[in-house]
C-alpha cells in the first residue's frame, strides 16, 4: 500500500486521512496528484463513478474536510430544480470561509446570473488564490434539468475565469451523460467495488468499545459469509451488523462461551442471520421490530412480514371485472368466441397443437384491450344479468387508481379507452377462489 | 323544509315531519360517528404508540456504539385500509386530529393528485406545515404570514430552518412550552401522511424519501402510507435501495364488512330508532355495498336517502318517532290524516278482521280510530322490542351450523325474517334439522348466550323465556351427572362380559345389548335436545313474524326499493337509450307516443338518427344514413311530397342531419373512422 505523500500538505493531515479512508488509498492519492497544490489550477471538471456505496461521497467529503480545502457540497436529488441547485451553491459559498452569519437571500434564475454572482462571491470571500471545489453528488439528476446546466458546469472554470473545479459524483458511467451537442470531456475516475477483504477490513474497523477487535472481526467474518452473496452494500451491511451483534454476544454475556469459542458462537448466530436475511434485509420486518423480537427472544414466525398480507378484499363485481380483465389481457381475441359463447364452432386439432408450440402468453405479458371487450367478457362470466350501471364503470376507474388495471394510451381519450391488467396469475387465482 | 311543503299536496304536518326527519338523522349521524370512532380507536391507539415509540427512539441521542453504526431509518407506518377508498377520507381526517391532539401539531397529509412532481409535493408539504404552526401559536401568525408572502424556497433546507425556528421558539417561551409539553412531546416529530400510496408516481416518492432520509437527523420525520390494496405495493413502488431507508411497520384497519355489520347492528337491530328498512330496501343497500363499492360511507348515505324519501313521501311518517311522542301526535291528527290511515292496506286488513260494529266505528269515528291506532302503535313497539332479541337468539343457533343454511351474518337472517314467515322456508327447516344434531357442549354454550341476550334485552315477556332456558341448562347439567354414572354402569357391565368366557353366553349378551340399544333409541339427552329446539322454534313462530304482516307497518318501514335503486344505482347508458329510443318517456308529448318499432318523424332529429344507426353494423355509411334520415323526415308530406324530394335532399334536412350526427358523436355513440372515407364507426354494440 502506498503511503499518501504530497509535498503541499502536512504529513500529519495526510496520515489522518489515510486512516479515515481504508481501502481507497490509491484513489485518494490519484485525486491528490490531480488536485496539486492549493493555489494551482487543476483540471476543470472531474467525473467520479462507481457502484452504490463504493465510498465516493465519503472519500470526497473526508478528503476535502481533512485537508481543509474550500469546497461546496451539493446533493442534486435534494435540489431538484436548477434554480434551487444554483442558489444552494451560492449560499454555501457565502458561508464557506468567512463567519459572516447572516445569509442574504440570493436570487439566481439562470446560469448567467450564477456566473456573475459566483464571481462576486469568490472575490468577496478571498478565494482567488486557492482552488475551490464544487462537488455535485448524484450528478445523474443534472441530465433532467435544463440542457445547458451540465455542459456549463463542466467548463465552469473557463466561464468564470476563476480557480474552480467541479467534481461530479455518480453511479452511472460517463457515456450516459454525454449530451448530443457535445461538451467538454471531464476527467473520469472509477471507484471499483469493495472486495470481500475490503469489506471485512472496513467493517471490523468500527468495533464496539466493550469487545476486542478480534472478537468483532470474527463476527464480521460470519456475517459476510451469510450476506455477501446477496448484499455488498457497505451501509446495509453495517446496519445489519449492528442489528445482530447483540444476539452474537448473548452466549458470552451469559457466560456460556468464551470470546474465543468461535465455533459455538457460530452455531448460535448462523440460523439467526439466515432468518434476518429473509426478513429484515428485505424490509419485510422493520429493524425496530426485529430488535424488539431479539430482545424478547420471541419467534419471528409470529410476526408476519409485509408480503404475508397479500390478500385483497374486493367487491363482488370488482372481482369479476378484474378476472375479465385478466382474461382479456392474456387471451388472444380470436379465442373469445370459443371460450365465451355457448355454441362455438369446433376447432381443428392441428390448429390447437400449433398454439401450444408458441410461447406462453404469460411470458409475453399483458396486452391492451378495449373497454367493450372487457364488458362483453364480464357479461359472459357473471351468472346473473349485470346492468351496465354507473357503479360498474366507476369500479373500473377505481381499479385503475388501485393500480390493478392500467390505462393504456392517452388519459383524455373518452371513446374507446384501452386497459391492461397488471396483476399476476397468483393474485387472480386468490381472487377467483 | 320549503321543498318538503311544496312537494306535498296535503301540506299539513310537513313542518313537523321535516323536524322529525332532521332530528332522527342527527341522532343516527352521531351514532354512526360514534361507531366509527370506536372502530378506529384500536387502530389509532396502535398508531399513536408507534409514533411515540419511534420518536422516543429518535430522541435518544446516545453516542452508543450500536446507535452510531446503525443507519438512520425513517419510521414508517403502512396503514392498510382496504379498497373502500371513499371511506378513507374520514379515517384520515380523524387520524390527523388524533395525532394533532396527542403527539405533534405538525401533520401534513398529501394526496397523489396534488403531487405530480417532487416540487409540488414540497410546496404542498411546506404550505400545510407552516399553516399548522399558525394554528398552534397565534403569536407567530405574523412571522408565518411574512414567510409565506416571501415565496418561500421550497427545499428541505428551508423546511429544516423553519423547524428549528419553531422548536426554538416553543422552547424559549415558557408559557407556550408548558402548554405544548403537556400535550405534545418535546421537539415534536413531523408526520407526513400519504393518503393514497398507490397513486403516487414512483419517482416522486423515491426522491422524497431519499431527500428526507438525508435530513432525518435534523428533522424528525415520520411517514404514514395509506394503502388500499396490499402492503406488497411498497415493494413494487420502491426499489430496495429506497425501501431500505425506511423502517416500516404494518397496521391493519378493521375490514369494511365487519364495519358494516356493526353499523347494521347499531342502526337497524335496535329499538332506539323508530325508522326501519323493509327487506327489499335493505337488500338493495347491502347489494350495492357488497357488489360495488364496499363503502360504509355510501351505505350510510343510502340510509339517509331512505329516511328523507320516507318522510317526504309518506304523510303518516309524522308518527314515525318514539312511542310516547307518537301517541301524543296521534291525538292531534287531522281528519284527512285519519283518512290516510284508513287507506293503509295493512290497516284495512286489520279492520276486516274485526267485528262489524267495530269496523263501522273504526271507519267513521276519528276518535275511536285514534285510540285504536295508539294501541296498534304500542303493539308494534312491543313487537320490535321482542323481535331483536329473538332474532339474535336464532342467529346464535344458525350461525354455528355447518354450511349456514340461514346465512352466516345476522343481516342475512334479518332479511330472511323480514321477507316472509321464516319458519315456512326450506332453509329454516334444514337448519332445525341440523340443530337437532348439535352436540351437548355447543348446545349448552348457545343456550347460555341466549340467556345473556334475553337478560340484557328490555322486553317484558322474556322472564319466562329466561326461566325456561335456565331450566334447560339445569337439566343438561343433571344429565351430565347422570351420564357419568351411566358410564360407570356401562363399564361394570362390560366387566361382567369379560367374566363370561363361555362363547354362547357372550353371543347372547351381545345380542341383548344390541337390542336394548336399538329400543332405547332416544336417550335423555336427545329428548332434551328436541325440547330445546322445539322451544326455539316456538319462540321464532311467536316473535319473528315479518313486519309486513303487522298493522300500521307502513308508518315505520320504508318500502319503495325501486326508487332507491334508481337513485343509487344509476344506469346512464340505459337512460340514454330510453331517452333516444322512446322520447315520450321524458318529453311527455302525446304526438311522440310511439307504437312499437316504427320510427315517427315527429321525434327529435337525434332520436331518428339514433334509431336508424341502431340498424347499422360497425361502420356506417353517411350517405345511406342521410338518405334514410330524409325519407323518415319527409314521410309526413305523403305521396305527393315524396316524388318531389326523391333524388335531391333538401338543404335544411341536410343541415338537420349533420347536427343530429354531431350530437350523437358528442354523446359518444359514433366516432369518425379512418378506415373508410364517408363512414363513421359505431362505439356501442347491441341495443343495451
Amino acid at each position: 500500500m502506498p503511503n499518501l505523500e504530497h509535498p503541499a500538505y502536512p504529513a500529519a493531515a495526510l496520515l489522518r486521512l489515510e486512516s479515515l479512508v481504508p481501502c481507497r488509498e490509491s484513489q485518494v492519492s490519484m485525486l491528490l496528484s490531480i488536485f496539486g497544490e492549493r493555489q494551482q489550477f487543476t483540471f476543470p471538471s472531474i467525473f467520479i463513478y462507481g457502484h452504490t456505496s463504493s465510498g465516493k461521497t465519503y472519500v470526497m467529503q473526508t478528503l476535502l474536510n481533512t485537508l481543509q480545502l474550500p469546497h461546496v457540497f451539493v446533493n442534486c436529488v435534494e435540489h431538484f430544480t436548477s434554480r434551487l441547485l444554483l442558489e444552494e451553491i451560492l449560499i454555501q459559498l457565502q458561508n464557506c470561509s468567512s463567519e459572516t452569519a447572516p445569509v442574504s437571500r440570493v436570487l439566481c434564475d439562470t446560469f448567467n446570473d450564477f456566473v456573475r454572482l459566483f464571481k462576486q462571491a469568490v472575490n468577496s470571500q478571498d478565494l482567488q488564490d486557492q482552488t475551490l471545489y464544487i462537488v455535485l453528488d448524484r450528478a445523474e439528476q443534472l441530465r433532467e434539468m435544463e440542457a445547458n446546466i451540465l455542459p456549463a458546469f463542466l467548463r465552469l472554470q473557463e466561464l468564470t475565469d476563476r480557480n474552480v473545479t467541479v467534481v461530479l459524483l455518480s453511479e452511472i458511467v460517463w457515456e450516459l451523460f454525454r449530451p448530443s451537442t457535445g461538451c467538454f470531456e471531464p476527467l473520469t475516475l472509477y471507484f471499483p467495488d469493495y472486495s470481500i477483504g475490503h469489506l471485512q477490513k472496513i467493517l471490523s474497523n468500527n468495533h464496539p468499545p466493550e469487545y476486542s477487535a478480534d472478537f468483532y472481526a470474527a463476527y464480521i467474518n460470519i456475517l459476510l459469509g451469510v450476506f455477501y452473496m446477496v448484499c455488498r452494500d457497505l451501509k446495509e451491511l453495517q446496519h445489519l451488523a449492528a442489528l445482530n451483534f447483540s444476539k452474537y454476544c448473548e452466549p458470552v454475556v451469559r457466560g456460556e462461551a468464551n470470546e474465543r469459542d468461535t465455533r459455538k458462537l457460530w452455531k448460535n448466530i448462523e440460523p439467526h442471520l439466515k432468518k434476518a436475511m429473509q426478513t429484515v434485509y428485505l424490509r419485510e420486518i422493520s429493524s425496530s421490530q426485529w430488535e424488539r423480537l431479539q430482545h424478547d427472544d420471541g419467534d419471528p414466525g409470529q410476526l408476519k412480514g409485509l408480503s404475508a398480507h397479500a390478500h385483497v378484499e374486493l367487491p363482488y363485481y370488482s372481482k369479476f371485472l378484474l378476472i375479465a380483465a385478466y382474461l382479456a389481457s392474456y387471451n388472444p381475441v380470436r379465442t373469445d368466441k370459443r371460450f365465451f359463447l355457448k355454441h362455438h364452432g369446433k376447432i381443428k386439432k392441428t390448429n390447437f397443437m400449433k398454439k401450444h408450440e408458441k410461447t406462453s402468453n404469460h411470458l409475453l405479458g399483458p396486452k391492451p384491450f378495449p373497454l367493450d371487450r372487457l364488458l362483453a367478457i364480464l357479461y359472459s362470466i357473471v351468472d346473473s344479468r349485470v346492468a351496465p350501471t354507473a357503479n360498474i364503470f366507476s369500479q373500473i376507474t377505481s381499479l385503475v387508481t388501485l393500480q390493478l388495471l392500467s390505462l393504456v394510451g392517452h388519459n383524455d381519450q373518452l371513446d374507446g379507452p384501452r386497459y391492461k391488467c397488471t396483476v399476476s396469475l397468483d393474485f387472480i387465482r386468490a381472487i377467483a377462489r | 323544509a320549503d321543498y318538503f311543503r311544496e312537494g306535498n299536496n296535503d301540506s299539513e304536518d310537513s313542518g313537523l315531519r321535516f323536524a322529525t326527519c332532521q332530528s332522527l338523522w342527527k341522532q343516527i349521524k352521531s351514532e354512526t360517528e360514534q361507531i366509527q370512532e370506536e372502530m378506529n380507536k384500536q387502530l389509532f391507539d396502535n398508531l399513536v404508540s408507534f409514533l411515540r415509540r419511534s420518536h422516543s427512539e429518535f430522541q435518544e441521542k446516545t453516542t452508543e456504539w450500536s446507535c452510531r453504526m446503525k443507519s438512520r431509518e425513517i419510521p414508517t407506518a403502512a396503514l392498510v385500509l382496504g379498497v373502500n377508498v371513499t371511506d378513507h377520507d374520514l379515517t384520515f381526517k380523524s387520524l390527523s386530529e388524533v395525532i394533532q391532539n396527542n403527539i405533534t401539531p405538525y401533520v401534513a397529509s398529501l394526496q397523489a393528485k396534488d403531487c405530480p412532481g417532487i416540487k409540488n409535493l414540497m410546496q404542498k408539504l411546506m404550505g400545510q406545515l407552516m399553516n399548522c404552526c399558525v394554528d398552534v401559536d397565534s403569536s407567530d401568525e405574523e412571522d408565518c404570514a411574512q414567510v409565506s408572502q416571501n415565496r418561500i424556497r421550497c427545499s428541505m433546507t428551508s423546511l429544516i430552518s423553519w423547524y428549528e425556528n419553531i422548536t426554538k421558539k416553543t422552547d424559549s417561551e415558557p408559557p407556550s412550552r408548558k402548554r405544548t409539553s403537556s400535550k405534545h412531546l418535546q421537539s415534536p416529530p413531523v408526520v407526513v401522511i400519504f393518503k393514497d400510496m398507490e397513486s403516487f408516481t414512483t419517482k416522486v416518492l423515491q426522491d422524497f424519501i431519499v431527500i428526507s432520509s438525508q435530513h432525518i437527523h435534523e428533522l424528525p420525520l415520520i411517514l404514514i402510507f395509506g394503502i388500499a390494496t396490499s402492503p406488497m405495493i411498497i415493494h413494487s413502488l420502491l426499489p430496495h435501495s429506497v425501501s431500505s431507508l425506511l423502517c416500516i411497520e404494518l397496521f391493519q384497519s378493521l375490514s369494511c364488512k365487519e364495519h358494516l355489520s356493526n353499523i347494521i347492528d347499531k342502526l337497524l337491530l335496535t329499538t332506539q330508532f323508530a325508522f326501519k328498512l323493509s327487506e327489499k330496501v335493505l337488500q338493495v343497500l347491502i347489494n350495492i355495498f357488497l357488489y360495488h363499492d364496499f363503502s360504509v360511507q355510501n351505505f350510510i348515505k343510502g340510509f339517509q336517502l331512505c329516511i328523507v324519501e320516507h318522510f317526504y313521501s309518506q304523510p303518516l311518517s309524522v308518527l314515525c318517532c318514539q312511542l310516547l311522542e307518537a301517541k301524543k301526535r296521534v291525538n292531534s291528527l287531522s281528519h284527512s290524516q285519519c283518512e290516510n290511515i284508513r287507506r293503509l292496506p295493512s290497516f284495512r286488513r286489520y279492520v276486516e278482521s274485526q267485528e262489524s260494529e267495530k269496523q263501522i266505528a273504526l271507519l267513521t269515528s276519528d276518535n275511536f280510530l285514534k285510540e285504536a291506532v295508539q294501541k296498534l302503535l304500542e303493539d308494534l313497539h312491543v313487537y320490535h322490542e321482542n323481535y331483536v332479541p329473538v332474532l339474535r337468539c336464532l342467529h346464535v343457533f344458525t350461525s354455528s351450523l355447518p354450511k349456514y343454511p340461514l346465512g352466516k351474518q345476522i343481516r342475512e337472517l334479518h332479511c330472511a325474517c323480514l321477507e316472509s314467515r321464516v319458519w315456512e322456508t326450506e332453509d329454516y327447516e334444514s337448519s332445525l334439522q341440523l340443530a337437532r344434531m348439535l352436540n351437548k357442549s355447543d348446545l349448552v354454550t348457545m343456550l347460555q348466550k341466549c340467556v345473556e341476550i334475553f337478560v340484557s334485552s328490555s322486553g317484558k315477556d322474556f322472564d319466562k323465556v329466561v326461566e325456561k332456558l335456565n331450566d334447560f341448562l339445569a337439566q343438561f347439567q343433571k344429565l351430565e351427572a347422570e351420564a357419568c354414572q351411566e358410564q360407570e354402569e356401562c363399564i361394570s357391565s362390560q366387566k361382567e362380559l369379560q367374566k363370561k368366557t363361555d362363547l354362547y353366553h357372550l353371543q347372547k349378551t351381545l345380542l341383548e345389548l344390541k337390542e336394548s340399544r336399538r329400543s332405547k333409541k332416544l336417550t335423555k339427552f336427545e329428548m332434551l335436545r328436541f325440547e330445546v329446539v322445539d322451544f326455539i322454534d316456538s319462540l321464532v313462530r311467536n316473535y319473528l313474524v315479518p313486519a309486513v304482516h303487522k298493522t300500521l307497518h307502513e308508518i315505520m318501514y320504508f318500502n319503495t326499493a325501486s326508487a332507491l335503486r334508481e337513485h343509487l344505482n344509476a344506469a346512464p347508458r340505459i337512460a340514454l337509450h330510453t331517452a333516444l329510443n322512446n322520447p315520450y318517456c321524458y318529453l311527455k308529448n302525446q304526438a311522440l307516443r310511439s307504437d312499437g318499432g316504427s320510427i315517427s318523424n315527429k321525434a327529435p332529429d337525434v332520436c331518428i338518427a339514433y334509431k336508424l344507426h341502431l340498424e347499422c353494423g360497425r361502420l356506417i355509411n353517411l350517405v345511406d344514413w342521410l338518405e334514410a334520415f330524409s325519407t323518415v323526415v319527409t314521410a309526413v308530406e305523403g305521396p305527393n311530397g315524396d316524388a318531389a324530394v326523391s333524388d335531391q335532399v333538401d338543404d335544411i334536412i341536410h343541415a338537420r342531419f349533420i347536427r343530429a350526427v354531431s350530437e350523437l358523436e358528442l354523446l359518444g355513440f359514433i366516432k369518425p373512422s379512418k378506415q373508410k372515407t364517408d363512414h363513421v364507426a359505431r362505439l356501442t354494440w347491441g341495443g343495451c
